[in-house]
């Protein structure tokens, strides 16, 4: 069912934990659908210096959390822009079909923290659009994913 | 490493005793049943001796009793036939809301097709209140299915009450007894069943065969069309390895059921009572009694089922949830949602269903390693935290 990646990233999670004072946090999911993902970021001079994650959820949506942070550490604002649930899939050598919206999570997690540190911070991330407030994820997959 | 099997609910091993049986209808006795030579009469006669063994297992007559491929089947047929062969009564059937989806989406197909479907609601227990049936019945109900014990949570419906009321009412009753034959004591006619399903792998039978009992009197529609096995009713030729299979495993385990119960139950109760003292924020689903002697089913709050299934996987236990990810479908249990759990806590289920074989050794390696991967996975979870920093303001 799962890639060995994928079994790697839940078995032995990189990144977990809380960053204390984070540049900026975001949580996306709802309990409701089994997934809550939280993901911290310590940024000085637009760079991710740390990053830091925890989840509820099942052994896809640990492994995407667990990838997405190893894509953005050490990375710019605007490369960390560009890190998309493909991207995170692909690192995991794929995701079973029902799998998908675990990446989409992550994705949006991480996108979720940076608006938080533009909020924070009053500045502008090109491409950044405000976190769904309470978004039925499961149903916010992207056909070409399937 | 060692490999304990603590999933009997989903399926069981085969009994050596049930294969050696099965054996020689696979090779020397491989007739057709319905063929008139002499090594199709050793299968008509193995036919028939199955059908008197499980007719006298349930207290039934051997002509009440009908060869399906399996439950899904033996539900199938049961609740599509009824409705066929009565819709000049009514359209109207009763059943749980936490039935088996074998009952469940074939009631939903029956609604699709202009039939009306009322889904009685459970207890925090999981058990159906026989006044509630009774409150359902309307002049046009032609049908009550209740399953006789939950797949998932164990609990043992009042089936005895209920079929009194049916047959008062005059309304056919079935019950969907795969989790519950060859577990518990099961007699018909004491249980007022009109109709009952059964599935030979859940006791150390084979898979793919399965038995629809049918009163006789009762007016049922074939679901498969074609010869005139079974009596006319289903067609096909007849799986007579898997037939003779599933009348000596069920043989077997009426046999040794008092015994393997006390067992069972014995470990069972030490289970629960290991988990639920040695980890906080766990509740025990289903009911605390009326439960079936194998079945342990506990919901642990801030985590996730199937992360803890591929961790108990790892230390090599083999255990089910009731969680949405391990089905494939992504919401949790309607079971655990009935019984009045919130959607978090109904996706951090653990199942664990016992076989006679298991031990109080292997149920002590899982008291052993439990703790620590729910501790885990609680530390990794953004609602520990939360619950965590809550109680700190407090």
């Amino acid at each position: 069912m799962y890639s060995e990646k994928v079994m790697d990233h839940f078995m032995n999670p990189r990144n977990v934990g809380e960053i204390e004072n984070p540049s900026g946090v975001g949580t996306v999911g709802n309990p409701k659908c089994g997934d809550i993902m939280k993901i911290y970021l310590d940024i000085e001079d637009n760079i991710i210096k740390d990053v830091k994650f925890k989840t509820f959820g099942c052994g896809a949506a640990v492994a995407t959390s667990s990838m997405a942070t190893e894509l953005v550490k050490g990375k710019t604002i605007e490369e960390a822009m560009k890190i998309t649930n493909k991207a995170v899939m692909e690192a995991l050598d794929g995701l079973p079909p029902v799998k998908v919206h675990c990446s989409v999570l992550a994705e949006e997690a991480l996108q979720a923290a940076l608006w938080d540190y533009a909020q924070k911070n009053g500045i502008e991330i090109e491409g950044l659009t405000p976190p769904k407030e309470d978004h039925d994820h499961h149903h916010d997959i992207p056909e070409d994913n399937e | 490493m060692q490999k304990i099997y603590f999933d009997h609910a989903a399926t069981t091993a085969m009994n050596p005793q049930v294969v050696e049986a099965m054996v020689p209808y696979f090779t020397e006795n491989f007739g057709n049943p319905s063929s008139i030579y002499e090594i199709a009469r050793k299968n008509k006669q193995a036919l028939d001796e199955s059908r008197d063994k499980i007719a006298k297992l349930l207290g039934a007559d051997p002509k009440e009793i009908y060869f399906t491929s399996g439950g899904t089947e033996s539900d199938n047929w049961a609740i599509k036939g009824i409705a066929d062969a009565y819709r000049n009564k009514g359209n109207h059937i009763i059943t749980s809301a936490i039935e088996h989806h074998a009952v469940l989406h074939t009631c939903e197909y029956l609604e699709s097709k202009g039939y009306e479907v009322t889904y009685l609601p459970v207890n925090e227990f999981g058990q159906v209140d026989p006044q509630d049936v009774l409150k359902a019945i309307k002049d046009n109900t032609i049908l009550i299915s209740i399953m006789y014990a939950n797949n998932e949570i164990g609990t043992i419906q009042p089936i005895e009450e209920i079929g009194k009321i049916a047959r008062e009412k005059g309304i056919v009753f079935h019950t969907d007894a795969v989790q519950a034959v060859g577990h518990i004591p099961i007699d018909v006619k004491k249980a007022n069943v009109d109709l009952l399903s059964l599935s030979g792998h859940k006791f150390h039978g084979p898979k793919g065969v399965g038995v629809l009992y049918i009163r006789k009197g009762i007016k049922i529609k074939p679901l498969l069309h074609g010869g005139a096995q079974e009596r006319g009713r289903r067609g096909g030729t007849e799986n007579v390895p898997g037939i003779v299979g599933l009348a000596k495993a069920l043989e077997l385990a009426v046999e040794n059921m008092e015994e393997n119960n006390k067992k069972m139950i014995e470990l069972r109760d030490y289970i629960i009572k290991g988990i639920s003292s040695k980890i906080d924020h766990v509740k025990l689903n289903g009911h605390p009694t009326d439960r079936l002697p194998n079945n342990i089913n506990f919901t642990f709050d801030f985590i996730e089922g199937e992360s803890l299934l591929l961790l108990l996987d790892m230390k090599g236990i083999y255990a089910s949830s009731g969680s949405a990810c391990t089905s494939g479908s992504l919401d949790p249990s309607h079971v655990l949602l009935a019984i009045g759990l919130p959607h978090e806590r109904a996706h951090g289920s653990l199942r664990i269903t016992l076989g006679d074989e298991n031990t109080k050794e292997e149920a002590d390696y899982l008291l052993e390693v439990l703790p620590p991967i729910v501790q885990r996975l609680r530390d990794m979870s953004p609602l520990y935290e939360a619950y965590k920093k809550e109680q700190n303001l407090n």
